[in-house]
């Protein structure tokens, strides 16, 4: 199929030949991929047919996005095999997967702000010549935008454009080039609510003409509101397959996350609630987020000293901006912030630092290193004020190694101190900062994903020291997608949806499915506050 | 792992650096000269003779050596106005400007107290030209750092504002009896002293101090840490504490008071006194030298060598060779693009 002839497909003949016994338009076989620490793909099997859409469910790290890339020919799987329409088929890179009729519609999105719609999707265009007919892409617009109500204003700067009016931009894109499977990455991250309404229309306008659609997700109201066909995956490995009429979200949740009760180990809080003050207080808290940020709203928590606090959720739900938000990266738009008893609105980073607040992100690289400065500087970042002598003039590089040492014996890791961070893999990274913020007696620690990239030996080090730094009275704020982890060490546990609090437990009162319910956006809220 | 074994590792890989760099840069000087000695060719010109001529006249004699300090010497001062403020990531093109303020500042104080030993005026003639530059770069510091507009472009513009400052001044009052562009010759206490009966003067003392001073604090101080960070990752250093943006307007104003000081050198030491125009682009000539040498203190100081014995040889090429002066300026951006586009064979692995 040349792609200048693209138009609407007609109708009838493919939707009828989709189901029961029909051949899949693509097939994937035992497609496994292995990185350097983690299997993502795990003999995957997926069928995909025409005229339906497909959801892929599962959690992030589940292997989703790895094996989509695959298939876009970002990655080459290290095993398996394709098939398109029953013949074998070689993707090396997203030119021939265009060329065999995909189209990926990205999370972040690609377009040029400073262009027009026309120009932008002219320039995805491989059959546009030399010199750009813009009236004629425009005419090609608006035979799609009216079929699948996709319209948008074809000679309106992007830059103009909601990220909702963008994103139908980027399907027509994908429809104008000739893409008869559509791959859509977790679409409705971005979009209102409203939105999400009419992109779903869309794809089940798509459907019907016979358009195959892959829609990446992990929430399930969406896959069962406009899914026909469903797979599960967990862990790199497809977890279930079933169709939509076999599904409800008990068994997805159930898919999802494993039917497995997390091994719960109880142990007494070490200081109890006539503590005075918590060491941190939002009350009512609300932030701006712009782009792609989720704002936080409305969120009310206290954590005391000696007490684990657990943060529960899919990523992107405001877990970033909750760590930032008490670091003091961000401010309260609205609401009131205390730190150890005081008002801390307007606290900077570096007061909050010397009060006492360890901070451990979610991406050490980016959040928390200088990639070439070596470990033992990174070391020294935090706490300049300690280590400085002669009022700054030199820093007392000999103390520095004491603190680091002391603390890599005290989790007994072992790291090269004066090799540069960006030559440590991601464990080691991660070693690093947890050696560097849990060192020196913190009063406050943000832990986010602390045992993420860690062997278990690391891992099980690491929680002990969260755990002793309870026991010695810290607060502390765990954000972690691992349920397991969450259960056994958190004393409270909160889920986070769009940024809200949807679920306050003790853990001992929950169980896996009721809090993987929640943080799907599956259901009403739930308190049950101290 | 003990730390001789570690502290032996480190300066080998340090060693092994440096000799990479050396070379490096050694291949891309040789490829700039072998360009230019092609475009003197296909001008009719032999290049090895003009290359000993730009050597013999810079390097061959006590009064060539001089000059190519002179010339050398406000190049280490703006080089290091924009060495500084790279190392926070922020891009200071206003050196020209904040040069002119510096050096119209310091003239205000040589006017007016006349009376003044040389010992206290020419401090206070620093002082105020350092304050001139910071005052100029703070204006640009400000609007980055509160999120309003991007350095590179408002220092840039400023650029073509401080001149024009400085001519109202001239013209208007300063201008002495007997020309409208320049005023008079200052008191010879607020002259900077020269050496050896050479035109090198205390500045050139001026710009190896703070050459040291700034490596010096670059490398071991909390402050030079804190900035590494900054330059390095701006979202960890802000997550660590760091305030990046008290640094971000603190270190644009130095890098402005550091201008200020060239400023202040030329008009007290090679002028003695304060024409309109008088700079001639030596602030984007630091600029170059800056990104050439990739602020690296070291390099700063090669680099403004080079670039001086190529310029002062250059003059003399006119004479010899009767080449133009513009000759030297392709010369300079040949080398300029080759450092920049670093060739891939000389690159070296990352």
């Amino acid at each position: 199929m040349t792609s200048s002839a693209v138009s609407p497909p007609v109708s009838a003949n493919r939707t009828a030949e989709s189901h029961d016994g029909k051949r899949p338009l693509l097939s994937l076989r035992g497609v496994t991929k292995r990185f350097p620490l983690v299997l993502a793909n795990d003999h995957i099997d997926l069928d995909i047919y025409a005229g339906e859409i497909h959801a892929l469910l599962g959690e992030n790290g589940a292997g989703k996005s790895t094996l989509m890339k695959i298939l876009y020919g970002f990655y080459r799987a290290d095993a398996g095999s394709l098939a398109l329409e029953g013949r074998p088929v070689q993707i090396h890179s997203p030119a021939d997967a265009r060329k065999l009729g995909l189209g990926m519609l990205f999370q972040d999105f690609s377009l040029i702000p400073a262009l027009s719609v026309a120009e932008n999707i002219a320039l995805f265009l491989q059959d546009v010549g030399p010199v750009v007919d813009l009236r004629q892409v425009e005419r090609r617009i608006e035979a799609f935008a009216a079929r699948y109500r996709l319209q948008v204003r074809a000679n309106v700067k992007v830059s103009e454009l909601s990220l909702g009016e963008q994103q139908k931009v980027e399907i027509l894109k994908l429809l104008l080039s000739g893409a008869r499977i559509l791959i859509l990455d977790e679409p409705t991250r971005v979009l209102a609510p409203h939105e999400v309404t009419a992109l779903l229309e869309v794809l089940v306008g798509l459907r019907s003409d016979g358009y195959a659609i892959i829609l990446i997700t992990h929430k399930i109201k969406e896959v069962l509101a406009c899914a026909d066909r469903i797979t599960i995956l967990r862990g790199g490995r497809v977890a279930g397959a079933m169709l939509r009429a076999e599904a409800d979200e008990k068994k997805l949740i159930a898919c999802m996350f494993g039917r497995e009760m997390p091994d719960v180990t109880r142990r007494p809080r070490s200081v109890t609630a006539e503590t005075p003050h918590p060491v941190l207080e939002l009350r009512a808290v609300s932030t701006r987020a712009e782009g792609a940020a989720t704002s936080l709203k409305e969120i009310n928590l206290a954590i005391y000293p000696g007490e684990i606090v657990g943060v529960a959720g899919i990523s992107g739900n405001g877990q970033r901006e909750l760590g930032d938000l008490v670091l003091g990266m961000i401010s309260c738009a609205q609401g009131e912030k205390f730190l150890f008893g005081k008002p801390a609105g307007r606290l900077s980073i570096r007061q909050a630092r010397r009060e006492g607040v360890a901070f451990i992100p979610e991406n050490p690289l980016a959040m928390a290193s200088v990639p070439f400065m070596t470990v033992l500087e990174n070391i020294a970042l935090t706490r300049p004020w300690r280590y400085a002598r002669r009022g700054g003039l030199t820093l007392d590089w000999a103390a520095i190694r004491r603190d680091a040492l002391a603390g890599l014996e005290k989790m007994a890791y072992q790291l090269p101190l004066y090799a540069p961070a960006r030559t440590l893999s991601g464990g080691n990274l991660q070693r690093m900062v947890i050696v560097r913020e849990l060192g020196l007696g913190p009063r406050l620690i943000l832990a986010s994903y602390v045992t993420r990239g860690l062997d278990v030996q690391s891992a099980v080090a690491a929680q002990q020291a969260l755990l002793d730094a309870r026991g010695a009275g810290a607060g502390v704020l765990l954000i972690s997608e691992d349920l397991e982890e969450l259960f056994a060490l958190s004393d409270r546990l909160i889920v986070l949806y769009e940024g809200r609090i949807v679920g306050t437990f003790r853990p001992e009162e929950t169980d896996a499915y009721q809090v993987g319910y929640l943080m799907t956006g599956a259901g009403g809220a739930h308190d049950s506050r101290r | 792992m003990t730390a001789a074994v570690d502290r032996t590792r480190r300066e080998r890989r340090l060693n092994r650096r440096i000799a990479d760099a050396a070379l490096r840069y050694l291949l891309m000087l040789l490829l700039a000269l072998g360009l230019f000695g092609v475009i003197l060719l296909l001008s009719g010109k032999n290049p090895l003779h003009a290359y000993a001529d730009i050597l013999r006249a810079t390097l061959g004699s006590t009064y060539g050596f001089s000059e190519v300090l002179v010339a050398m010497t406000p190049m280490l001062i703006t080089a290091m106005a924009v060495a500084l403020p790279s190392r926070v990531g922020l891009i200071n093109v206003g050196v020209e400007g904040q040069l002119y303020m510096g050096a119209c500042l310091a003239t205000w104080g040589a006017l007016t107290f006349i009376d003044l030993p040389a010992w206290a005026l020419l401090p206070l003639m620093v002082l105020l030209g350092m304050i001139g530059g910071a005052a100029w770069a703070f204006v640009p510091g400000y609007l980055k750092a509160i999120g309003l507009v991007n350095e590179t472009i408002t220092s840039l513009l400023l650029n073509s504002v401080a001149p024009k400052v400085v001519s109202f001044f001239i013209f208007g009052f300063w201008h002495g009896p007997m020309d409208t562009n320049k005023t008079a010759n200052f008191v010879s206490a607020a002259r900077l002293p020269t050496f050896f009966g050479t035109r090198v003067d205390l500045s050139l003392i001026f710009a190896l101090a703070l050459l040291v001073l700034f490596w010096y604090v670059m490398r071991y101080s909390r402050w030079g840490l804190e900035m590494r960070a900054i330059g390095g990752n701006p979202q960890a250093a802000l997550r660590n504490g760091i305030p990046l943006k008290a640094y971000q307007v603190g270190i644009m104003c130095l890098g402005g008071a550091i201008a200020g000081l060239a400023g202040m050198a030329l008009v007290s030491g090679y002028f003695g006194l304060l024409l309109a125009n008088f700079s001639s682009g030596i602030g984007y000539m630091g600029f170059l030298i800056s990104w050439l040498s990739f602020g690296d203190p070291l390099g700063v100081l090669l680099v403004s060598f080079l670039v001086s014995v190529i310029t002062t040889g250059g003059n003399l090429l006119q004479l010899t060779q009767g080449l133009p002066y513009a000759a030297i300026n392709i010369l300079l951006a040949l080398a300029l693009y080759i450092v920049l586009a670093r060739p891939t064979f000389v690159r070296g692995a990352k």
